[in-house]
């Protein structure tokens, strides 16, 4: 069966990078459409890297009724209007290169 | 669970170091499209390759979106086509029709190149076989994504010298044939000695007969990501400047990996192999040379350089390796000229010769790739250069190439733009002393005596 690219068949979680100079507003917007879309946090961590806010979220996408490319592209969207950066990988790209 | 300086350090090497796939390579056999007559064969090759083909740009552009990761080339490789045409062709011009036709599938799938119009006459010639190559400038010149390559020579057989003088006709002829574009036909052609079945790299890709109906195979890059790791060992002693490039070929060979898995899982085509090769571009940064001058060598080509090579051709196996379940292809250091701004450099700065080159493809994966000659180069002289690096793989029991572009119409100092990928390269001088004594003996160069381990 071709494969769908519905959240469905993406049973892995999702990694959601907010790479910014300002986080005023930033997570409280980001975060507000992940709940509107029915998009479970995981794990938040951030930290200041040459300057810069890095922001790192693992989402549990499963329950989301966009599919992965409408979800990531909204997100991309915000993060324009918002000045930052803002990127949804699966997970799995993380883990094949940091573990064993 | 993942931390976020894992994530960054990931999404570091994707935006500012180059990392990327660079190619999903699908193979596809077309030993089933094989018929006597001409036609029919054309219909049901591009049928054969628009339907299986079908989905490649697709999956390869929706596996982009989700990880986060270019994957520059989606390509295919078929069965070669000497063998396919072999019963239906009578003539050369017989085999420019299946150029076209695999262009035109090409261009229906939208993939970046195909590759496979290709010869396997490392003992000797069929009837078929000498018309493929004898329609090469013609096939090449009339079309746009095809690729093709001749295996002349082999450890196991020995090199055919009969094909390596006809293939110094027919570089020059394809460069004559696209003598308006820089020769830029002679870019799609590769000689080898060697050949892997399961290469997804081109010009040299093509679907062996050892290979299944349809299979992936990826190849991944990442010559940035390696310079820049190491920057955090520079001025340490070897040992630890090997494991620095052994880790990262680990981690960038992890993500060809997942890419490969996820490739044939959603195409249901089985998954090949990974071809462990750190391939350059011309974009600045993404350079095999950068990497030599970040171990400590002023330019690519000065002293220590085919050490320096060696080095990391190895280190990059053995990082790779552990990173995947099936390692194939050509798996190693590409040094193409043109495709790599570091080596364009070398060569601008008279640090880098042909002769070094040659030296240095002892030891790297490949060979004498992608470097612009002069255009009044003779023939004799060209199939001399090729017979070398056939010598060198045959001996040496590796794949080598020679992928040599005659500029006609321009002199060494002078400058050619293939664009794109292909970038753009100096011609470089050839040594002028004559070889056509040699080069015209014919007949067969014997398998060296260590093909008899058996």
């Amino acid at each position: 069966m071709p494969y769908s690219g519905r959240m469905e068949d993406i049973m892995k979680k999702t990694v959601v990078t907010v790479v910014g100079k300002d986080s005023v507003g930033i997570i409280a917007k980001v975060c507000t459409y992940l709940a509107n879309n029915s998009v479970n946090i995981l794990d938040i961590s951030q930290t200041i890297v040459d300057g810069f806010f890095n922001m790192m979220m693992i989402v549990d996408v499963a329950e989301c009724s966009k599919d992965f490319e409408t979800f990531s592209h909204e997100l991309e969207q915000i993060g324009e209007e918002m000045g930052c950066i803002i990127k949804a990988q699966r997970e799995d790209i993380f883990d094949s290169m940091h573990r064993i | 669970m993942i931390n976020i300086y894992e994530v960054l350090e990931t999404n570091d090497m994707i935006e500012k170091e180059n990392l990327d796939v660079r190619t999903i390579t699908l193979g596809i056999s077309l030993l089933n499209c094989i018929d006597s007559d001409l036609d029919k064969l054309n219909e049901k090759i591009y049928n054969r390759i628009t339907s299986v083909a079908k989905e490649l740009v697709p999956t390869g552009k929706a596996i982009e979106k989700e990880f986060g990761i270019p994957v520059v080339n989606k390509r295919i490789s078929v069965t070669p086509a000497a063998l396919i045409g072999a019963s239906a062709c009578k003539t050369a011009e017989d085999f420019v029709t299946i150029a076209k036709t695999l262009d035109k599938a090409a261009k229906a799938t939208r993939v970046n190149f195909i590759g496979g119009y290709s010869a396997l006459v490392s003992k000797g010639m069929t009837e078929s076989d000498e018309l493929l190559i004898r329609s090469i400038p013609k096939a090449l010149a009339s079309t746009d994504f095809v690729c093709s390559s001749v295996n002349l020579g082999s450890t196991k057989t020995g090199l055919n010298m009969d094909a390596v003088k006809l293939m110094g006709d027919i570089v020059l002829d394809t460069a004559k044939e696209t003598a308006d574009r820089d020769s830029i036909g002679c870019a799609k052609l590769v000689v080898f000695c060697n050949a892997p079945d399961d290469n997804p790299f081109m010009a040299g890709a093509f679907h062996g007969v050892t290979e299944a109906d349809e299979i992936i195979n990826v190849g991944v890059s990442g010559p940035g990501v390696m310079r820049k790791a190491l920057e955090s060992v520079r001025g340490a002693d070897f040992g630890t400047l090997c494991e620095k490039v052994k880790k990262t070929a680990f981690k960038i060979t992890r993500v060809g990996q997942l890419v490969a898995r996820e490739a044939s899982k959603r195409m249901g085509v089985p998954f090949g192999i990974i071809d462990l090769s750190l391939a350059p571009t011309p974009a600045v940064g993404d350079s095999i040379a950068d990497i030599f001058e970040e171990m400590g060598l002023q330019r690519a080509g000065a002293p220590g350089t085919t050490a320096a090579l060696a080095l990391l051709n190895d280190q990059v196996k053995k990082g790779g390796i552990m990173a995947s379940s099936y390692v194939g292809g050509l798996s190693g250091a590409f040094i193409p000229v043109s495709e790599d701004q570091g080596m364009i450099n070398a060569v601008e700065d008279g640090a880098l010769t042909l002769e070094k080159l040659e030296a240095m493809t002892c030891v790297c994966s490949v060979g004498l790739d992608m470097i612009a000659i002069p255009g009044d180069t003779k023939p004799s002289t060209i199939s001399g250069i090729i017979a070398d690096e056939m010598a060198i793989g045959m001996i040496n029991q590796k794949t080598t190439a020679a992928r040599l572009i005659p500029v006609i119409g321009k002199g060494v100092g002078e400058n050619v733009e293939f664009g794109g990928l292909l970038g753009h390269a100096p011609v470089m001088p050839v040594n002028q002393f004559d070889c056509s004594g040699f080069i015209n003996r014919g007949g067969r160069i014997p398998a060296p005596v260590h093909s008899f381990k058996n």
